[in-house]
Order: structure tokens, then C-alpha cells, then sequence
């Protein structure tokens, strides 16, 4: 009836002697199951470009990522398989127009993978959110290529098939010419903010059959798609309320006001919510956590410094949206803002 | 009673059933019992015995100097071996000296009260006369820590207004504590009542988690049948870990924060665990000394998990074969709860007054290789009831950067486990704490070395020139005097020199 373990003398460890709720790589996959909502109304609406980015990103990701693990001297299979390179590379991907030839994307994802996040140190290391460092390295660098957009579905003469798709990503040859002419569009914020710019009225500028039934044809569903994946991941507590939420709210509270003034000369709140990256930046881009704020109420002036400065970008700035750079540069203020907003520890004066 | 809440915490599977199914019992005797001489971080005071001295039930082994020491008392009639050291349970792999003692043949560790030892009519005894007798009897908190008991009742602190006994074990597996308040639940008011007195609190407060409706219960019953039901308040609080931790607690029921370099007594609240206030109403209704205690043993490598009275002493060992053994899946041993206990290598670790939980876990502890870097994801910081910023501490600590780590307040860190148990990168953050608390100690303590060498370098120093200039002062008198000796020897040549002109003159 007794028995004596055969592990005397026990295995020792410091407390706690439970086992961890959830690891990094669960974390990330639930955030890559949430993404593909988002993908799936992508690629509903501006046809296989997405998928082809999507694959190509992931694997010049994987393959940077286990050449700097090398290089570093990292084993490569817990890193390799944490997510943590596939939800860039999948966050990335869905920022570029939908044909972006691939050098554009491999620039983008070695700049991500190398700099933004090895040269840091690797995961847990990098100051800028790796995603967006790839973004606007390709938007400086490629700036005809990254404003080149695809008609969404229904307008235009009809998206591409997989096999035009491929060849053009491959060669980058749709560039030019009448075919893409018919097949391609503006954005609605590029028309916006190039129509404000001209002095036309919102109204007219709206006439643009790309403005859909709501904001932006198109781009309205792949917003909330993000914002279902968000909150179920908020709902699953792999993210916290506190960012998105701020920058939603921050995003209406100033749109709101000037709009409600004069709704011809400003753009409406729900198209800033609607249109561009605003709502995947919301819940999957400032919600980053190595590169976010480490405290509740830093997270909060992250949120509402990201919607300030795209907000700004996307009115005033040469860039069609600014999430990309709005977000590098609240990256930058993350230790001013940890500094400044520690809670107040437990028997502490208030 | 409006409660309040604490920032954080974590709900934690309960399995509190596994050893409660089994009805609470006596264990046997062990062979040897090595009854711990240092209970807590003192001595347990001056030792009263010899080797080969017969023992009575009850006797004192040890004799407290202050309120600081605690005594130790046979916890049966037997014979003294003589002092030995055995492992202890921290820090790990140490020792520490314990009186080794023989049971004699046919004893029971429940003996008879000895009148002699009784308080006589204690609710006429005024407060230093109660902490008087409790100090004797060896009391410490029960809850775990083992502070003494007297330091805790006595102090220069504003009054107190209310007691509050805490009957939370919010911890997974332990349940000793309920397993009392279900069979003594008069004893415990009755504690309560001797502890109230000892501080002269007019109000007493009892804390149990709300899923233990049934024991709620019974303690408002038996505060009924005796009578006192207008003194004690049964409040029933959420059962989120850390609940049962002191400072957590009385957030919960007042709202107030315990000061960080204070004490709840500060705020005229006193805490003390139920089982402790059981143990005091012992002392002064029976006259009995603290010599044992409820320990659960439990878990998944135990055959029979459950509740046993057991002398303080006892190893580890037999307890554990009291409950059935190990099962072939035991493969670590914890003394406390999961959360927050301490692993042992060996179950030859004795009994102590603050041993609540012999735990025997089925998994090995995670390698140390799966462990990933923080990725900053907050979990810590949404769940650190301190209010502290875990990864922020993780990382100064791991940069060995302890001045940031003291200015984030690592020192407010109540070492519960809950942001290591939500890490996802699986960081053993508590170890990196404790680390830095230690190291943190030991930089303020050399640096009141290097204080204190300073200063007496320094009046070395002083001293050296004082004695200097002294030398400096007497070589110079002393070359003074030399020279006006000198300077009369030239008056005396001269003088002289001028008698002998004369005498050639006169020639
Ligand atoms: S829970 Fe772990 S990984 Fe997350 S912030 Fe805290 S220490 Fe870092
Ligand atoms: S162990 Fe310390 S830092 Fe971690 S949650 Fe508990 S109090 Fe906070």
C-alpha cells in the first residue's frame, strides 16, 4: 500500500508550483485566429492579392527570423514557433494594396524582422512595433507602389484571378497600362484628402462610387471584421480594453465637433473609424504589448496619442493614412509615458 | 458590513473537497518527535532541558525572554535525546536545531489539562496579565508566518478598534483552517473573545471565503448559542486569491490600505488567523500550550488526502504515511499551498506552529529552458494586488539594476505568485524578487558597514591628528625649553668668558 516515489529527493522550484495559464504562442495564435475575419473580407472584396502577401510574408518572416536566430546563436524552434513572426508578417500583409510587387514586401519584412525586432534583441526586446517599422520603410521607399489600390469588388472592370495575381506580384507588371486603369481605384481617403486639399466639398468628393454604402466600399467590412476580431480577442483577455478604447473614443471626440459644424469641409467620424488601418490599429496594432505602454494608464495615452497624430497625418500630412507613423512615434514616448503613469503601489501616500 | 475590494488577484480552482471528505483526525504519535527549537526568525529562548530528562505533557522545554522568543512545550509525556539538527524547510537544504524527543509508551498527544497551567477566571485578567499567558503558552500565528503572538498584541500603536480573525484560506488544497471552524467553531469565538480582551478591541470581525456558506453559518450559530452574538460580525468575502492575505483582507472589509512601512495595528486593526485565536482560547480555558495543530495533507501523490491534529514535531514522513502514503505520481512536496508554499527536497522536515499544508504535486516543475523573454503583455500588472509593475521589476532586477528595482517598491511585493501564475512567457518572476529583496538587504546592510567604518575611520583619523598635534605641541615645549637651557648655558660661558677678561685685564 506504500510506496515510495521514485523521485526522492523531490524536484525543487521557487513558488509558484502551478503551471503558467496561457504561454506566448497561445497568445498569438488566438491574435491570428482574430485576424482572419479580416482577411477573409479583404480578400472578399479586393480579390487574391491578399492571400498571395499574406503567404509570401509569413515566409520571407519565418525565413529571416530563423537566419537571425541563427546568427544569434537562439535556439530556433521555441522562437520559430511562439506566432509571434507570423502575426507581424500577417499584420504587415494587410497594409499592402493588394498586387505590391514582392521585393516590396520582402523589403518590408526584412526590415521588421532584422532591424526592427533583432537587432533590438529579439522578441520582447524591440522598442517599435516591427509591423509598422516594415510599413513605413515601404512607404518612403515605394511610394508609387503603396498608393496603387485595386477597384473593390463590384466597381471597376472586375478583380484579377490567382494566376494574374501571382504573375503580377512576381513581375510587378500591372503598374502601368489601360488594364490597370480599369481595374484600379484611390482609396476614399486619398480622394478625400486630395479633394479637401482642392477645395472641393466633402459632398462632392462623396459622389465617388468608392464610398459604398457607408465610408469606403470595400474597406468599411475589412474594418469590421477587425473590430469583431478585437473584441472577441478583448473578450478572450488576450488584449486589454484600455487602448483601443481610447483610441476609438479619441478618434469621435475629435472628429465629432468640426464635423457636426461644417459636415462638408470635414470628414465625417465614422469615416475615420472606417476607413484605412484606423480599426486594425485599434485592436491588433497598438495593442502590441513589447512595444506598447507597460502600465493601464499608459495604454490609454498610447490609444489616444495614436488617433491624434493619424488624425493629423491623414487631414494635413502627404501620407494617404498615418497609422503607421503615428504609432512609431508614440513607440518612441513609451518610457516618458511608463515613467509618469506608475500606479500607486499598495500602503503608498496618495 | 460594506465590503470592499483589492486591486488584481486570481480565481484559482479550489480542491478543498479532497481532503475534507475525510473526516478530521488525531494522528499517532511519531517514534521521535523533533520539536523545533527556533519557531520563527529568533531563538525559541534559553533550552530547560537535559538529555535523558523525563518530560510531562505540556512541560516547557524552553523559556521566552521577551516578546519576540516563543516557548517550546512537549507536545507529550516522554524523554528528552538532546539537541539535533534537522533540515529545514528554508532556506532550502539548511538546518535547523530541534530537541529530539521519545515519546514514552502509551502516551497520547491528547493529555489532560494540568489546572496549575489554567488562567484562573481569565475574563477578570487585564490585558498584560492575558499577553503574559499567551507568551508562556507558546503562541505564534498559526497562519503560516509564526510571528509571536505577544509582539503582536503588545506595542505602542494607537488604540485598537476591532479584531479581525481571519478564516480565509484562499489558497488551493489547504483547508486546516476550515476543517477547524467546522468542529471548534465555539473555540474560536472563545479565542476570539481572549484576543479582543488582550488589546481591548471592542469589536471582532470574522473573515471566511463566501463559497463556505455552510461554515459561515455554524460560526453565527455558535456565536448564538453562547450568547455573544451582539460582539461578532461573520462577513463572507469573495474568494479570490489573495484574499486571506492580511493587508488583502482588510482592504476588503475596510477600504483602508495598511502604510507601506507600517502596520495594521497603525491603522487600529489586528489580525489574527482563526486557528490562532483557537489555540488562545486553549491556553487560557485549559491551560494548554500550543503543541500541535490541523495539517492538511493533500494532494494528488497522497493516497488518502485529509486533516490530521498533529503534534508539533512530527516529520513530515508520518504524517504523509498517516494519510496513505505517496502514490506512485508524487513527485514534488510542497509545505504550504501551491501559490505561495515551499518545495522541499525531504519529507524528514519537521512539523512546525506554522505549518498548514504537507501538499505532494503529480507534475514536475517547468524547465527553466521554457521560459521565453516578457513580452510586455501587462497580465502581471492587471493581477499584482500590490499594485506594482512585475515586468518592470523582472527587468531591473534581471539587469541587476537594484536601486530601480527598490525605487518601483520591490519591497512592497508580498511574494503571492499570482503574476508568475499568469505570465505567459513563464518567467519564475518570485525568485527574481526575492532575489532582489535579498540583495537589496544585504547593499543597505553594507552600506551601514561602510557607514559605520566610515565614522570610525574617520575618528581614527581624528584621533591620529589629535594625538599628532599633542606630539607636535610637546616636541616644540620641549625644543623651547632646550633652547632657553641653551640660551642660559651661553649666558653662563659668557658670563664667564667675561670674568676670565677681567682677571686677565687685572693681570
Ligand atoms: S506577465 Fe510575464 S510576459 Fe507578461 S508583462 Fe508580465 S513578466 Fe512580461
Ligand atoms: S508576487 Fe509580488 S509582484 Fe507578483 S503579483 Fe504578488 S505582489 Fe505583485
Amino acid at each position: 500500500m506504500e510506496h515510495q516515489p521514485a523521485a526522492m529527493p523531490f524536484a525543487r522550484a521557487g513558488a509558484p508550483h502551478l503551471p503558467p495559464r496561457r504561454r506566448v504562442s497561445d497568445l498569438m495564435f488566438r491574435v491570428i485566429w482574430a485576424l482572419l475575419p479580416a482577411i477573409a473580407a479583404h480578400a472578399w472584396f479586393f480579390g487574391w492579392g491578399i492571400v498571395v502577401q499574406v503567404v509570401l510574408a509569413c515566409l520571407f518572416g519565418l525565413i529571416l527570423e530563423w537566419v537571425m536566430l541563427r546568427l544569434r546563436a537562439r535556439p530556433a524552434q521555441p522562437f520559430l514557433s511562439d506566432g509571434s513572426v507570423l502575426t507581424t508578417a500577417l499584420l504587415f500583409a494587410l497594409c499592402l494594396p493588394p498586387l505590391a510587387p514582392w521585393w516590396v514586401n520582402a523589403t518590408g519584412m526584412l526590415f521588421a524582422v532584422v532591424v526592427a525586432k533583432h537587432l533590438y534583441g529579439g522578441l520582447g526586446f524591440n522598442l517599435f512595433n516591427p509591423a509598422m517599422v516594415g510599413l513605413a520603410v515601404v512607404i518612403i521607399t515605394f511610394p508609387i507602389e503603396l498608393s496603387q489600390w485595386l477597384a473593390p469588388r463590384g466597381l471597376g472592370e472586375g478583380l484579377p484571378g490567382l494566376i494574374e495575381t501571382v504573375r503580377a506580384i512576381a513581375t510587378g507588371h500591372v503598374s502601368n497600362g489601360p488594364a490597370w486603369d480599369a481595374i484600379s481605384a484611390a482609396t476614399p481617403l486619398d480622394q478625400l484628402r486630395t479633394g479637401l486639399q482642392s477645395q472641393f466639398l466633402v459632398s462632392e468628393i462623396r459622389a465617388d462610387p468608392v464610398f459604398g454604402a457607408l465610408v469606403a466600399r470595400g474597406w468599411e467590412w475589412v474594418a469590421l471584421a477587425s473590430l469583431a476580431g478585437g473584441l472577441w480577442l478583448a473578450w478572450q483577455r488576450v488584449i486589454s480594453w484600455h487602448a483601443p478604447t481610447a483610441l476609438l473614443v479619441t478618434t469621435l471626440i475629435i472628429s465629432t465637433p468640426p464635423w457636426l459644424l461644417a459636415p462638408d469641409l470635414h470628414y465625417s467620424p465614422l469615416q475615420q473609424l472606417l476607413s484605412g488601418g484606423l480599426m486594425l490599429a485599434a485592436f491588433f496594432i497598438i495593442t502590441d504589448p513589447v512595444s506598447g505602454s507597460a502600465t493601464p494608464r499608459g495604454k490609454i495615452i498610447f490609444g489616444a496619442g495614436v488617433a491624434l497624430i493619424t488624425l493629423a497625418i491623414r487631414r494635413y500630412g502627404g501620407f494617404p493614412d498615418g497609422v503607421a507613423f503615428a504609432v512609431l512615434l508614440m513607440n518612441m514616448l513609451v518610457p516618458l509615458i511608463d515613467r509618469y503613469t506608475r500606479p500607486r503601489v499598495y500602503g503608498h501616500p496618495r | 458590513m460594506q465590503l470592499h475590494s483589492f486591486p488584481g488577484g486570481l480565481a484559482l480552482p479550489h480542491h478543498k473537497q479532497a481532503s475534507l471528505a475525510h473526516p478530521l483526525e488525531r494522528c499517532p504519535l511519531p517514534p521521535a518527535l523533533y520539536v523545533p527549537v527556533g519557531q520563527h526568525q529568533g531563538e525559541a529562548g534559553r533550552i530547560l532541558v537535559e538529555p535523558g530528562q523525563a518530560v510531562r505533557a505540556g512541560q516547557p522545554l524552553t523559556l521566552a525572554e521577551d516578546d519576540y522568543q516563543v516557548p517550546a512545550h512537549a507536545p507529550c509525556a516522554g524523554t528528552v535525546v538532546g539537541l539535533v539538527q534537522r533540515p529545514a524547510s528554508f532556506p532550502p537544504e539548511s538546518y535547523r536545531r530541534c530537541i529530539e524527543m521519545v515519546p514514552a509508551d502509551e502516551a497520547c498527544s491528547d493529555w489532560d489539562d494540568e489546572p496549575g497551567r489554567r488562567l484562573p477566571d481569565w475574563r477578570r485578567c487585564n490585558a498584560t496579565e492575558l499577553v503574559d499567558h499567551l507568551r508562556a503558552m507558546g503562541l505564534a500565528g498559526l497562519g503560516g508566518a509564526m510571528f509571536p503572538t505577544a509582539a503582536k498584541l503588545r506595542g505602542d500603536w494607537p488604540s485598537i478598534d476591532t479584531l479581525i480573525l481571519n478564516g480565509v484560506e484562499c489558497e488551493p488544497w489547504i483547508a486546516c483552517d476550515e476543517a477547524l471552524m467546522r468542529s471548534r467553531p465555539e473555540d474560536i469565538l472563545g479565542g476570539g473573545l481572549v484576543l479582543a480582551a488582550a488589546v481591548v478591541a471592542e469589536r471582532i470581525v470574522i473573515a471566511v471565503e463566501d463559497p463556505m456558506e455552510q461554515t459561515a453559518q455554524a460560526l453565527e450559530r455558535a456565536a448564538e448559542r453562547l450568547g455573544i452574538a451582539e460582539r461578532f460580525e461573520v462577513v463572507r468575502v469573495p474568494a479570490v486569491y489573495p484574499q486571506g492575505g492580511e493587508r488583502q483582507l482588510i482592504q476588503t472589509l475596510t477600504g483602508l490600505e495598511v502604510p507601506h512601512d507600517g502596520l495594521p495595528q497603525d491603522i487600529g486593526l489586528l489580525c489574527h488567523n482563526v486557528a490562532t485565536a483557537a489555540a488562545a482560547f486553549d491556553a487560557v480555558e485549559h491551560g494548554r500550550p500550543l503543541t500541535e495543530r490541523i495539517v492538511t495533507v493533500t494532494g494528488p501523490g497522497v493516497a488518502q488526502p485529509r486533516n490530521l491534529i498533529a503534534a508539533i514535531g512530527t516529520p513530515l514522513s508520518w504524517l504523509i504515511r498517516q494519510a496513505g502514503g505517496y502514490t506512485e505520481h508524487a513527485r514534488r512536496l510542497i509545505l504550504g499551498g501551491p501559490m505561495s508554499g515551499t518545495a522541499l527536497i525531504t519529507d524528514e522536515v519537521a512539523l512546525t506552529k506554522g505549518s498548514n499544508c504537507v501538499l505532494v504535486l503529480d507534475t514536475a516543475p517547468a524547465e527553466p529552458a521554457t521560459s521565453m523573454p516578457c513580452i510586455n503583455c501587462g497580465f502581471c500588472v492587471e493581477s499584482c494586488p500590490a499594485r506594482l509593475l512585475p515586468q518592470l521589476i523582472y527587468r531591473a532586477v534581471a539587469a541587476d539594476d537594484y536601486d530601480q528595482a527598490a525605487e518601483l517598491a520591490v519591497g512592497d511585493c508580498i511574494e503571492c505568485g499570482v503574476c508568475a501564475r499568469v505570465c505567459p512567457s513563464q518567467i519564475p518572476l518570485v525568485d527574481y524578487y526575492r532575489h532582489a529583496k535579498g540583495e537589496i538587504g544585504l547593499r543597505a546592510l553594507d552600506q551601514r558597514r561602510a557607514a559605520l567604518a566610515r565614522r570610525r575611520h574617520e575618528a581614527r583619523q581624528e584621533r591620529l591628528a589629535a594625538e599628532q598635534a599633542a606630539r607636535a605641541r610637546r616636541r616644540q615645549a620641549r625644543a623651547e625649553k632646550l633652547r632657553e637651557k641653551s640660551a642660559a648655558a651661553d649666558e653662563i660661558q659668557a658670563a664667564i668668558a667675561r670674568a676670565r677678561q677681567r682677571k686677565k685685564s687685572a693681570e
